[in-house]
């Protein structure tokens, strides 16, 4: 299968009081076309960053400070910022967490999917509007017809992420990034927005990369899944490597701690003691060491690299001792 | 929930309309509960369903357009500034943001010493002596206590918040979405931390969350609410094992679990419902399977059926008929 997206060796800065300090590390991955990759973990974990990445959002004073990424075999950080204005939503396009923001709110919806289409295509007013009617029914909105003409204001959270999903497949992109793009939304909503995503790349193939703190939207979407802690990419592997045999300490100690309807409430919940280390702040070797409770002297004293372990990768020096697959711990 | 225990608050019938010129809308629709001492009541529900407006009023910081609240015997509306103002020291509130509920202005130390202060307890030793003991019963270090809240994470904040709502030795806390905003791990630690001090303390709790998880964690008595109503009631076990109500089970199969395998089983209840209508005896029957082809839950008024002793449900069809 060919990678659509490749990311190879990325690292993001920002300034700090202590000099430029590192906010995603080294972090290399492939989405195969018409996969569903989720990227998982903590606030300040880097998921977002990378996601700005791959569109090009970065501004000063956050910058990258290495690393490539292969858009469809097309190098895209080296990229002039207008060459890349062609790529942006006809190749990969984006949704963010809080629809409300994304949308102008003194602007109909109909208008700002038009002016969408006609960003990508030239084509005349009436076609758009045509075709920004028939994407507001494959986006599942009743009513195209009428709700085309809809302020921002009119609509609920989970019908305004139905219009900014639409916007971003304006332009046909092979590649969606989903920032949080449910998390605001209520559990019933968040349930529907998902099934339609999935519908739609399995419709469009596309590749998607879902990007979520939620383990359980995670397990629900993905094909594979990417788990991130401190900058880093700790765990890349099947939703069932990841969910059923985790082989990074830092992946086990996060399904451990949740806290879903189907735990046992007699026991506490195994939380992680202390929290994600301040990008100011990280610790030598090991990102996760000062947490693990598995951790040796070697962990804190050189850097685990990514590698393979029982089919999938990880980033642990102990996964083959501690996780055997059928190991209790 | 078993009769033994002493009711400490308790809501007769509250419903609250918010007009706003010809608008008019029932935030709560005779909505009524009681929080039994030590005990949690966990009130779920998703935004919008009236759960923070409860809250409120319970705090005495909104007052129903109908119905009645009774804190700890006493009945709020009829008490006077100062009686109200007393009552407050055994009613206190964490609220969700972590990091705007504290002054940002003031240290740790202070923001604890708050309440202490507000009702002029103490000199400022002994204060000082209460907040360092409330500091270490929330997990915190001294050093912890000249720093002001950008300087503290997340749930370092929420744990501030927490130490503040105890520093009166309140019998009753309201808890409203205090976990939503904080990570998994960290959010872990503060539920382990609350039912530890439950017990410690001899707490009631009122749980405020969107979050079936932490209320299936957290709760000894749920109540879940859909537009302004309570439309399901029971105990953890009935809410969760035994739902009645076609909106609870919707609910809980809306919720993505961390198990691949689970997830697809559960995926087969989901429906694609239309959003809810009004004029309905039933908030609910535009969006459930059963209730939108029976006629009396379109036009025959519903009351709270009560199954058993301890769960009782708002629907003419529920799921073990």
């Amino acid at each position: 299968m060919t990678n659509l997206l490749s990311v190879k060796n990325l690292s993001i800065s920002v300034p700090s009081a202590k000099g430029r300090v590192s906010v995603v590390d080294n972090v290399s991955f492939e989405i195969p076309a018409g996969k569903k990759i989720g990227m998982v973990g903590e606030s300040g974990s880097g998921k977002s960053l990378t996601a700005y990445a791959l569109m090009r959002l970065i501004k000063s004073p956050v910058s990258i400070d290495g690393g490539e990424i292969f858009l469809n075999g097309r190098e895209i950080l080296g990229l002039s910022s207008k060459e890349f204005r062609l790529l942006r939503g006809n190749e990969i396009s984006m949704i963010y967490q809080d629809p409300m923001s994304a949308l102008n709110p003194i602007m109909r919806v109909g208008q700002q999917i038009i002016e969408s289409i006609q960003l990508h295509s030239s084509v005349s007013k009436s076609v758009a509007r045509k075709a920004a009617i028939d994407l507001l029914a494959s986006v599942g909105i009743p009513e195209p017809e009428s709700r085309i003409d809809s302020y921002p204001f009119e609509m609920s959270g989970g019908m305004l992420q139905r219009v900014v999903i639409a916007i971003a497949l304006s332009g046909e992109p092979k590649v969606l990034i989903a920032d949080e793009a449910t998390t605001a939304l209520d559990v019933t909503t968040q349930d529907r927005v998902l099934t339609l995503i999935d519908k739609l790349a399995a419709e469009r193939n596309l590749s998607v990369l879902l990007i979520t703190h939620d383990l359980g939207v995670a397990a629900q979407f993905s094909d594979d899944i990417m788990v991130m802690y401190a900058g880093k990419l700790v765990e890349n592997g099947s939703v069932e490597q990841i969910f059923s045999n985790p082989a990074h300490p830092y992946t086990k100690a996060l399904l451990d701690s949740r806290c879903d309807y189907t735990i046992d409430v007699n026991k506490p919940i195994k939380s992680i003691a202390g929290q994600p280390p301040r990008p100011d702040n990280r610790p030598s070797g090991c990102v996760f060491s000062p947490r693990c409770a598995h951790a040796e002297p070697k962990c804190s004293a050189s850097v685990p690299p990514l590698t393979s372990s029982q089919g999938r990768l990880t980033a642990c020096f102990r996964s083959d001792e501690l996780f055997q697959v059928g190991a209790v711990n | 929930m078993s009769t033994e225990l002493k009711v400490v608050a308790s809501a007769s019938g509250i419903s609250r309309i918010f007009r706003g010129g010809s608008n008019e809308v029932r935030a709560l629709d005779d909505v009524s509960f009681s929080l039994h001492e030590g005990k949690t009541l966990a009130l779920v529900g998703e935004s919008g369903s009236g759960k923070t407006t409860a809250a409120r009023i319970l705090l005495g910081l909104d007052t129903p357009s109908a119905g009645s609240v009774e804190v700890l015997g006493q009945t709020l509306g009829t008490l006077k500034h100062e009686e109200m103002r007393l009552l407050r020291r055994e009613i206190q509130v964490v609220q969700q943001d972590p990091f705007s509920q504290l002054n940002r202005r003031h240290s740790v130390q202070r923001i604890i010493e708050g309440p202490l202060l507000a009702f002029n307890i103490g000199d400022k030793e002994s204060r000082k002596k209460k907040v360092i003991e409330l500091l270490e019963a929330v997990g915190l270090e001294k050093e912890h206590l000249r720093r002001r809240p950008h300087e503290l994470s997340g749930g370092q904040c929420q744990r501030v918040a927490i130490a503040r709502a105890l520093a009166l030795d309140p019998k009753i806390v309201v808890l409203d979405e205090a976990v939503s905003a904080l990570d998994v791990s960290v959010r872990a630690q503060v539920l382990n931390l609350l039912r530890k001090l439950q017990q410690e303390r001899g707490l009631t709790y009122f749980f405020i969350t969107h979050d079936l998880g932490v209320a299936h964690y957290m709760a000894d008595e749920v109540a879940v609410m859909f537009r302004g109503r309570i439309v399901e009631r029971g105990t953890r076990e009935d809410v969760f094992e035994n739902s009645q109500h076609h909106y609870t089970i919707g609910l809980l199969a809306s919720v993505p679990l961390a198990n691949p395998q689970a997830v697809k089983s559960n995926k087969e209840q989901v429906q694609t419902l239309p959003s809810p209508e009004d004029g309905d005896a039933c908030l609910y029957r535009t969006r459930c399977a059963v209730g939108m082809n029976r006629p009396d839950c379109k036009s025959t008024t519903l009351t709270l059926t009560k199954g058993t002793a301890t769960h009782s449900w708002l629907c003419h069809s529920p799921q073990g008929s």
